[in-house]
């Protein structure tokens, strides 16, 4: 990665416009022409510097629900409770953190009913509590990531 | 939160569809998506400007992979703050530097006393903790008491997506 790179990376996390020649119209606001960001951009994709470059839907907002759901589970178990928590599809991230909260998993489903329906089942299937922390609010931060 | 489900229509879910995993990486992009669907560029970008304006589209924009960056430690910072005044503290905490997420979430007493989540990067488990320090120097005397949960493994990970 060179400066351009990161001049890349640091710019478009603020926004992109919607306009015709929208990569033309970015560009030169980073002194680089349309061809040069198009092909920086790729790059940046290609070598997993950047995870994706688009629109950032709200999955609420688009009619479905969210939230983040956390389990305590004893070490000997762990592996037979990760197996069943991540075999719902609702289940898009599962993380393993260290403390005594030490599954930590988000839902995503199309409908907020439906959160509620497979925390009852994961927690039937387990036999372990599931601590649902739906966001109550969330707070602004810059989505800026200076590299 | 305001449910905007009926305000989208068809036309809206298809460019969702067609965008979910990026904008097409030509010179005119909004006139890709409006090939593929069949529809006017004007009315790509249109709807696109409008969900852009409701909050159904966050930002466009470029997504950083914080791990290939550097940034290869993450802790979820988690802070027990008086309810009445957590909507100033975690407007103060979501505006500091490697905070890239800051919620208020519910306590599960008596087992989980937090209610103000923040993601902590750094490039080490130190520069996390000196973050997690200027957090809590911000706080005074609201940090009730906070822990940071690192991840230790990624169980699972798969996009948000819409089908």
């Amino acid at each position: 990665m060179d400066e351009t790179d990161r001049a890349i990376i640091n710019m478009l996390q603020g926004g992109f416009p919607i306009c015709e020649r929208p990569y033309a119209e970015a560009g030169r606001a980073l002194g680089l022409g349309e061809d040069e960001l198009l092909e920086r951009i790729a790059s940046l994709l290609e070598r997993g510097f950047l995870s994706r470059f688009g629109p950032m839907y709200h999955a609420e907002r688009m009619g479905g629900a969210l939230t983040l759901a956390a389990m305590r589970v004893p070490p000997s178990d762990f592996e037979r409770v990760a197996a069943i928590v991540n075999d719902f599809p609702e289940v898009a991230h599962n993380y393993e953190r260290a403390h005594e909260f030490n599954m930590w998993f988000v839902l995503a489903t199309e409908t907020p009913q439906r959160i509620g329906e497979v925390i009852r089942a994961i927690e039937r299937e387990t036999g372990y509590p599931v601590y649902d922390m739906p966001k109550q609010e969330e707070f602004y931060v810059g989505l800026r990531f200076v590299v | 939160m305001p449910d905007l489900t009926e305000c989208l229509d068809d036309l809206d879910r298809r460019i969702i569809l067609a965008t979910q995993e990026g904008l097409p990486l030509v010179p005119q992009p909004y006139h890709a998506i409006a090939g593929m669907l069949g529809v006017a560029p004007r009315e790509v970008m249109a709807r696109m400007q409008r969900m852009l304006e409701t909050g159904v589209i966050r930002r466009i924009g470029a997504v950083p992979n914080h791990y290939r960056l550097g940034y290869t430690a993450n802790g979820m910072s988690v802070w027990d703050v008086p309810d009445e005044c957590i909507r100033e503290l975690g407007a103060r905490v979501g505006a500091l530097d490697c905070v890239s997420h800051c919620y208020h979430r519910p306590r599960r007493l008596p087992h989980w006393p937090y209610n103000l989540f923040a993601m902590v990067h750094g490039r080490s488990r130190a520069e996390v903790e000196e973050k997690v320090r200027e957090i809590a120097r911000l706080l005074g005397p609201d940090d009730r008491g906070h822990a940071v949960l690192y991840s230790t493994r990624i169980l699972k990970k798969t996009g948000l997506r819409i089908t």
